[in-house]
C-alpha cells in the first residue's frame, strides 16, 4: 500500500515538474510518463493536430534537463537520413591520400594474391566509426547523459520506415552491418507522434505505451491558456475558452485546437481586449479557423456563442 | 493481484480487445508500477498498456468499469481492503438482510450460517469469491449455463449446511432461523448476479468467435434481420483484414536492372563516378475496379455486403465505380461514397432494387453509358444469378466488355450445380469471362475479392 501511495505521490511529481516546463498535462499524461520511464517503454501520442504532442516531448526534456534530438518524418525517408550513413567523400579522399602510402605496403608483395592478404590484415580502415555520418536514431543512442527522442508524425513515413524502428524501440539498439551492433549508453525516452494519418503496423503499436490526447477539459485549457499568455484578464480567458469549446461543437473540417486557443488569447491580449465582444472575435476569428468554409459556418453562430460564454465568464 | 489481473485479460479479449502477451506483460509491469490502490490510476496505466486504438480504448474501459464494480466498495472500504489484496476484483458483497444487531451464532452452526448471522460482510465477500474461482466460474461460455455455475458456486459455499442449520434451528430458535431464510434468499440473489457478470464478462469471448465462424459460412442471400447487422461487422472486418495485406509498399526493387538515368543524375557531385547505384523499379498500379451488381430481389442482399466490402478498400483499390441494375441499369458509386451504407442501399433498391432482372437490357445500358469506364488496367466484376427470365442475354455485349478489360470476374451467388438450369444463363455468360466462382458466403466472398486485388500486386 505505500508502495503505491508514493507512486499516485510520483505522478504528480511528474505533473508537477511538466507544469513547470510550461507543460499542463492531465493525470492520463502524467501517469503515461510516468510508466514510460519506469517500464523503459515508448510512448505513442496520437491525437488531433494542435493539441500539443511535440509540446509534451519538449517539456519532458525541459523539465528533466536533457537534449531532445527530433526526427521529423515524412514520405520516403530512409535509413540514410534516420538512422546513419557512411561519408563517402571522406572515405573517397582517404583513400586519394593514402595512395602512396598504400603503394608502400603492398610494395614487397610480388603476386596480386599476396597483396590481397596483405590488405586483408589491415581490416576494414574505410568503415570504422570515423566515417560513420550519425543521423537523428543514432545520435540518439549515443548521448552519454541520454535524451528525449521525438519520432515526430510518425503516419507521414513509409510503411518500411516503420520495421526499422522496431528494433531501436524494443531493444534501444541498431545493428550497423559493418560496424556490429550499437547499443544505447543510456536509454533514450522516445516520444512517437501521429496524426492518425495511416493505421500503424501492430508491431510497432505492440512496442508502444499508447496514449490518446484529446481536445482538454474546459479547465484544464484555461490552465494551459493561463500558463502560456501570462497577461491575460481572468474574464476574458473564461469566456475565450467557452467559446472555443462551443465552435468544437459545430461540424467543422478542422476544429480549433489548443494551439490555436493559445493564439488567439495572444491575439487578443495585444489588441488589448478585456472581455470578449461581437466584433473583435469576428475580426479575429481568421486565427482560430483555418478554412473559409469554417469561417463563413462559425460567423453566424458568432453572437449566440459569445453571448453564451459572457454568461459562463460572470457565473462560471 | 496477479489472477485477477489474468481474469481482466480474459474479460478484456471478450469484449473484442486484442491483447498479444507481450501487451500483458506490459501491463503487469505497469500495474506493479502504479499499484492497486488508486482506481483511477489504474484504469490509466491499464488503458495505456493494452489499448492501441480509440475503439479499443473505449471497449476496454468498458470492460474495466464492469469487472471492477463493487456494490459495496464506497460504503466500507475498510473492510474490503483485505479482498481486494486477495482478490482485488470480481468479488461481490451480499446484501444481508437489515435489523438483528447481536449474532451469537451457536457453536455448532456451520461457517456460513455464522458468518450471515454475524454479517460480516468481508467475510461474505472472500468466502463468495473463494467459491466463484472453485466452481471455475471463468469458464462461463452460453447463458444456459447460469443456472449450472449458480448451483455450484453455492454448492462451493456450502449450501448444504446452511439448510441443515435452519431446519436445526427452527426448531430451537425461530428468529435466528428466519434471519438466516432471509440471508439466505440475498445470498441466492448475490450469486446470480455474480454469474450474470461473469457471464458478461467471459460469455463474450468464445461466444463471438463461434458466431463469426457460422456466419463466414452463411449464405448472404438468406440471412434473419438480425444477422445482417453483424455480417456487416464481419465485412468490416474482413475489410480492413484485405486492406491490411494488399496496402504494403506497392514498389519492390529489381535489383539487377542499373537505372542508368538516376544512377549518373545522383553521382552528379562526384563527377559521374558512380559511387551510389540506383536501380530500377517496378511500379504497380493499385487496382481499378468496375463492379457491376445484380440488385433484383433474389441477389440484393449479396450485391450489398459485396459493394460494402468493395468501398471499404479505399487504400487498396485506388479507382471503383459501382453499377447497380435490375430491370435498367444505373451508376451508384456517388451514392455509396456520400451516404452510410445502410442509407445507400436504400436508396438505390428505390431507384432500381426488386425489379426482376433484365440481364441483356442492362448490359445494353453499360454498354451505351458507361463502356469508357473500363481500361486495359480494369478488373470487371459481375454479380449476379445470370437469371434473365428467359430474355435475350446479349452475351456479345459481355464478350466486348471481357476484351476492353484487365480481367472479366464473374461471382454467383448460385450453387455450380444450379448454373444453366431453368433461365440460368451462366455457362453462355461463362465463356467470356477469366474468372467465374461462386460468391454465397462471407468467407467466399473474402478470397474471391483477395485474389482479384492479388493479380495487381
Amino acid at each position: 500500500m505505500a508502495e503505491s501511495t508514493s507512486s499516485s505521490a510520483s505522478i504528480e511529481a511528474v505533473e508537477r515538474s511538466l507544469a513547470a516546463a510550461g507543460y499542463i498535462a492531465s493525470r492520463q499524461i502524467a501517469t503515461a510518463v510516468y510508466l514510460a520511464e519506469k517500464i523503459e517503454k515508448p510512448i505513442l501520442v496520437e491525437g488531433p493536430a494542435g493539441v500539443g504532442k511535440t509540446e509534451l516531448a519538449k517539456a519532458i526534456a525541459a523539465s528533466r534537463g536533457l537534449e531532445m534530438i527530433r526526427m521529423q518524418c515524412y514520405e520516403g525517408l530512409d535509413e540514410a537520413k534516420a538512422l546513419y550513413e557512411w561519408k563517402y567523400a571522406k572515405q573517397l579522399l582517404y583513400t586519394q591520400i593514402l595512395k602512396d602510402k598504400l603503394g608502400e605496403v603492398l610494395g614487397d608483395a610480388d603476386t596480386l594474391a599476396k597483396a590481397l592478404d596483405q590488405l586483408h590484415t589491415f581490416g576494414d580502415v574505410f568503415f570504422s566509426k570515423e566515417f560513420v555520418e550519425p543521423r537523428p536514431l543514432l545520435r540518439a543512442l549515443e548521448q552519454p547523459m541520454g535524451c528525449v527522442l521525438l519520432i515526430d508524425e510518425i503516419d507521414k513515413s513509409d510503411a518500411e520506415f516503420e520495421s526499422l524502428l522496431l528494433e531501436i524501440l524494443s531493444d534501444f539498439q541498431v545493428t550497423i552491418p559493418e560496424l556490429g551492433t550499437v547499443v544505447a549508453i543510456v536509454p533514450p525516452t522516445v516520444i512517437l507522434t501521429s496524426n492518425g494519418e495511416r493505421d500503424l503496423g501492430d508491431a510497432l503499436k505492440r512496442r508502444c505505451l499508447h496514449l490518446h490526447i484529446g481536445f482538454p477539459e474546459p479547465k484544464l485549457e484555461e490552465r494551459i491558456v493561463e500558463t502560456r499568455v501570462p497577461g491575460i484578464p481572468a474574464t476574458l480567458r473564461k469566456q475565450l475558452v467557452g467559446f472555443v469549446n462551443q465552435v468544437r461543437t459545430l461540424d467543422l473540417k478542422k476544429l480549433p485546437s489548443v494551439s490555436e486557443t493559445i493564439d488567439w488569447a495572444k491575439v487578443l491580449v495585444l489588441l488589448g481586449a478585456s472581455e470578449l465582444g461581437h466584433e473583435m472575435v469576428k475580426d479575429t476569428l481568421n486565427v482560430l479557423l483555418k478554412y473559409e468554409g469554417d469561417i463563413e459556418a462559425t460567423l453566424p453562430q458568432v453572437s449566440g456563442f459569445v453571448a453564451k460564454s459572457g454568461r459562463q465568464g460572470v457565473f462560471g | 493481484m496477479r489472477d485477477t489481473l489474468h481474469r481482466f485479460f480474459r474479460a478484456a479479449r471478450g469484449a473484442g480487445v486484442r491483447i498479444s502477451p507481450a501487451e500483458s506483460i506490459d501491463a503487469m509491469r505497469a500495474v506493479a508500477e502504479v499499484g492497486p490502490s488508486d482506481r483511477g490510476i489504474l484504469r490509466d496505466a491499464l488503458l495505456l498498456t493494452l489499448a492501441k486504438s480509440g475503439d479499443d480504448k473505449a471497449a476496454l474501459g468498458a470492460c474495466f468499469d464492469t469487472f471492477f464494480t463493487h456494490p459495496d466498495f464506497e460504503q466500507s472500504p475498510a473492510a474490503n481492503d483485505d479482498v481486494e489484496d486477495a482478490d482485488g476484483g470480481a468479488s461481490e458483497s451480499i446484501e444481508t438482510a437489515e435489523g438483528a444487531a447481536s449474532g451469537q451464532a451457536a457453536a455448532e452452526l456451520g461457517a456460513l450460517a455464522q458468518m450471515l448471522l454475524a454479517q460480516d460482510r468481508a467475510a461474505i465477500a472472500a468466502a463468495l469469491s473463494n467459491a466463484s474461482n472453485a466452481a471455475g466460474l471463468t469458464d462461463i461460455r452460453v447463458f444456459t449455463q447460469r443456472g449450472l455455475f449458480a448451483s455450484r458456486v453455492l454448492e462451493q459455499l456450502g449450501i448444504a449446511q446452511l439448510r441443515d442449520d435452519i431446519d436445526a434451528l427452527n426448531a430451537r430458535n425461530s428468529a435466528d432461523a428466519e434471519r438466516l431464510t432471509a440471508a439466505l434468499g440475498s445470498l441466492r440473489e448475490t450469486v446470480s448476479e455474480m454469474v450474470a457478470q461473469a457471464l458478461l464478462l467471459y460469455g463474450s469471448e468464445e461466444k463471438e468467435a463461434l458466431r463469426n465462424e457460422i456466419l463466414r459460412n452463411a449464405p448472404m442471400a438468406r440471412l434473419e434481420q438480425r444477422q445482417i447487422e453483424q455480417m456487416r461487422a464481419l465485412i468490416r472486418n474482413i475489410a480492413r483484414r484485405l486492406r491490411e495485406r494488399f496496402s504494403k509498399p506497392r514498389k519492390r526493387q529489381r535489383r539487377g536492372h542499373l537505372d542508368v538515368r538516376r544512377t549518373i543524375r545522383r553521382n552528379a557531385a562526384w563527377g559521374g563516378v558512380p559511387f551510389m547505384t540506383a536501380w530500377k523499379r517496378r511500379h504497380r498500379d493499385k487496382p481499378k475496379i468496375v463492379a457491376i451488381c445484380d440488385v433484383s430481389g433474389s441477389v440484393a442482399q449479396v450485391s450489398d455486403f459485396f459493394l460494402l466490402l468493395i468501398h471499404s478498400l479505399h487504400e487498396v483499390v485506388s479507382d471503383v465505380r459501382s453499377f447497380a441494375f435490375s430491370g435498367n441499369l444505373i451508376e451508384v458509386s456517388e451514392v455509396l461514397e456520400k451516404n452510410k451504407p445502410e442509407e445507400a442501399m436504400k436508396k438505390i433498391m428505390s431507384s432500381v432494387g426488386y425489379g426482376s432482372s433484365d440481364y441483356g437490357r442492362s448490359l445494353v445500358d453499360f454498354e451505351k453509358g458507361f463502356m469508357s469506364a473500363i481500361t486495359p488496367q480494369t478488373t470487371v466484376i459481375v454479380l449476379g444469378d445470370a437469371r434473365s427470365n428467359n430474355l435475350d442475354p446479349r452475351a456479345d455485349i459481355l464478350r466486348r466488355i471481357g476484351e476492353r478489360s484487365k480481367r472479366l470476374v464473374w461471382l454467383n451467388p448460385e450453387g455450380r450445380m444450379a448454373w444453366g438450369f431453368g433461365d440460368s444463363e451462366m455457362p453462355r455468360y461463362a465463356t467470356f469471362c477469366n474468372v467465374v466462382r461462386q460468391c454465397a458466403t462471407a468467407q467466399q466472398l473474402e478470397r474471391a475479392v483477395a485474389d482479384i486485388v492479388a493479380t495487381y500486386q
